[in-house]
């Protein structure tokens, strides 16, 4: 077809010339740089990226087996204090010192990180498949399934969390399911449970706003179906709040296991040393809240990492909200 | 350049949106009547303007003819088949012959898309072309529309008002459709595009043969882009006539009402223009008036305007009006 000259005068040519010398972008690549202009959001990242690195490779970073017992090097103090309260001198090769089996507590501590990053991340990745399929299925068809799912969120938000987890760990830990993975999995199902009805209700509200509008009606104009409207257009435009969420949800999966653990309901710690998880934070915590006032070091470290971990998250997730702010599409 | 064949012929088109109350069990209360009983025909290649106040049902109208919204009653025959209930893959095979442009071109294109996606998807969704293939014809199609062909990997948010809603344009003719609603295109673009959108949109349909339904909220915008002009108010069509006839002898008082308010360019009428100003604002489609729907502020109104429904009928060849004064 011959393109007739068209009426754009110089104006539009310039404008034509400075838009070919800019590289194209997405939406992505330009929340990415708000991202990483974020100081605070970089260093969450920065801490995330170091524990994720920590769990992964914790049997080559641990100096010590964290099962072995040392007899008669029972709390140790940590290495800058040359006489714990029980007058037993500290030992370079435990840094953190030891608890009451003697057990080296850096190392107890490096394992623990792998729980907190498996709490924090698979339920999460389950929770998003699970809650985006469900809230874009309610947003776009509306009708008796919204309703239902909107009645069901009620019901799970009107339930207090913890009361449902103690009550999950309690009834069904001596269970099949209450063992596999030390207990683990059993949490990641009560996590996930608890956790999938928001992921759902916020796409759901996303999905509802850009279904009014034009590009959907556009999309349908051209013949798209259903499932493409859904999978194209909708959700690649929910993801923001997906996003921000998931990162806002990790740290409180995160807390959840270490309360848990802390009440003794989390993860079973572990005799054997075969296991991939054998002791969390969480369960860190509970050991060393009973030697609270003489050997503070034995809570400390665990205490230090679940706050850096929240904190991290926190600040990454604020990051992604100011970064992927709707507010902020379409501008430049 | 326009003919007398028939293209598109709209009857006693209903679109009532019902209104739900209740929290589980939904029962309807009422109904928004944003179309309530709209006949024209629309002939093979010319402009029909569409012209009302927002909120009268103009956008509803074109979007029951294109069955984005499925009319509450009434037929929408389309090259000989009525559209009003088809379905699934025969829906979808007319929706190759009609498109739309849209009024927002912020709005219209989706953000996390580029341009060459957007404009070659019909392609994809239709089988007519592969991702190859369909990136080619979105870079002959944005040439088509004014646009330099090497944007097609550029996201919308990077154009212009008038540029997206170029490439809003480029994406309704992929599938080279044969009729066009054109929801007021160029009501959300500055004074200074407005007219190259239309200027664009005149040499396509020269170029393609294209068939418009030219949606606009005064009477100014659709004066020299179209052959005829329908008027709604309030759900329904009052007048439509050839557009000369409209401008020199509106029969509807809300036609004359509105005439009156577009300046005229020659300083000499313009001084002896007098503009009718109606009284009060146009009811909810909610609860319209019964009778005539204008006689609420039509400073005609007679008791026979309250009792019976104005007929829609030609009082001239070409020229239909719903008036019991006329
Ligand atoms: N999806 C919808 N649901 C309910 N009411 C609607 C919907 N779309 C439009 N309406 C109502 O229908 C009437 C006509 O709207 P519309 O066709 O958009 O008017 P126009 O395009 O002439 O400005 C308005 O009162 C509007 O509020
Ligand atoms: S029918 Fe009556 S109220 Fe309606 S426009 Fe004519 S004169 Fe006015
Ligand atoms: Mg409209």
């Amino acid at each position: 077809m011959a393109t007739k000259p068209s009426v754009n005068p110089t104006p539009s040519q310039i404008a034509d010339l400075t838009m070919m010398t800019v590289k194209p972008r997405s939406l992505w690549v330009d929340a990415w740089y708000r991202l990483i202009r974020n100081k605070a959001a970089v260093a969450g990242m920065i801490v995330i990226i170091f524990f994720l690195f920590v769990a992964i490779f914790a049997n080559q970073l641990a100096p010590h087996n964290p099962l072995q017992t040392n007899a008669g090097k029972s709390f140790l103090p940590p290495a800058w204090m040359e006489v714990g309260p029980n007058g037993r001198p500290s030992d370079p090769a435990f840094f953190f010192g030891t608890d009451n089996l003697g057990r080296d507590v850096l190392s107890r501590t490096i394992y623990g990180a792998r729980v907190s990053i498996v709490v924090g991340f698979l339920p999460t990745i389950v929770i998003v498949l699970v809650g985006s399929v469900v809230g874009l299925l309610a947003g776009y068809k509306g009708g008796q399934f919204d309703n239902i799912l909107m009645r069901f969120t009620d019901v799970i938000y009107a339930f207090p969390d913890l009361l449902f987890f103690i009550i999950v760990m309690v009834t069904l830990r001596e269970t099949f399911i209450g063992k596999l993975l030390n207990g683990l999995f059993l949490l990641f199902m009560a996590l996930a449970i608890v956790n999938w009805v928001g992921f759902a209700r916020v796409v759901r509200g996303q999905v509802l706003s850009l279904k009014e509008k034009e590009f959907i009606e556009a999309a349908r104009c051209i013949g798209a179906s259903d499932a493409r409207i859904m999978f194209r257009h909708l959700l690649p435009n929910s993801l923001g709040p997906i996003i921000i969420l998931s990162a806002l949800t990790i740290p409180g999966m995160i807390i959840t296991e270490a309360i848990l653990g802390y009440l003794g309901l989390g993860l079973t710690p572990s005799t054997n040393p075969n296991d991939i998880f054998i002791t969390s934070w969480g369960a860190l915590m509970l050991d060393g809240q009973a030697a609270i006032n003489a050997q503070p070091w034995l809570i400390l470290p665990p205490a230090i990492c679940v706050s850096l971990m929240v904190l991290a998250f926190t600040f990454l997730g604020d990051g992604l909200r100011d970064a992927l702010d709707p507010r902020l599409q379409g501008t430049q | 350049m326009t003919s007398t064949e028939v293209l598109l012929q709209v009857r006693d088109l209903v679109k009532h949106f019902p209104i739900m109350r209740g929290t589980l069990i939904q029962r309807q209360v009422g109904a928004v009547r944003a179309v309530d009983g709209v006949s024209f025909d629309v002939f093979h290649g010319e402009t029909l303007g569409l012209v009302g106040e927002s909120g009268c049902g103009k956008s509803t109208t074109g979007r029951a003819i294109l069955q984005l919204y499925r009319p509450t009653s009434g037929s929408v025959i389309f090259e000989g088949v009525d559209l009003v209930g088809l379905k699934g893959e025969d829906l979808r095979k007319m929706r190759r012959r009609m498109q739309m442009i849209f009024q927002d071109p912020y709005a219209s294109l989706n953000p996390r898309m580029t341009v060459g996606q957007i404009i070659g998807e019909p392609l994809i969704i239709h089988g007519i072309a592969d991702r190859k293939e369909a990136q080619e014809r979105a870079e002959e199609l944005l040439r088509l529309v004014g646009l330099n062909p090497a944007y097609t990997n550029r996201y919308p948010h990077e154009f212009s008002g008038g540029q997206r809603q170029r490439v809003g344009v480029a994406r309704a003719l992929a599938l080279q459709p044969a009729f066009i609603v054109c929801d007021e295109p160029i009501s959300a673009l500055d004074v200074s595009v407005q007219a190259q959108v239309v200027n664009l949109l005149e040499d396509l349909q020269a170029q393609m043969g294209l068939t418009y339904l030219f949606i606009a909220h005064d009477l100014s915008m659709v004066r020299h882009i179209s052959n005829r002009i329908a008027v709604m108010y309030l759900g329904v069509v009052v007048e439509l006539a050839d557009r000369h006839e409209l401008y020199n002898h509106p029969l509807h008082p809300y036609t004359q009402a509105l005439l009156s308010a577009v300046p005229i360019p020659d300083p000499v009428i313009e001084a002896r223009r007098q503009r009718i100003i109606l009284k009060g604002d146009v009811p909810s489609p909610i609860n319209p008036p019964s009778g005539c729907r204008f006689r609420t502020r039509c400073p005609l109104a007679d008791t026979i305007c309250a009792e019976q429904r104005p007929e829609f009928r030609e009082v001239a060849p070409g020229h239909w009006v719903a008036c019991h004064m006329v």
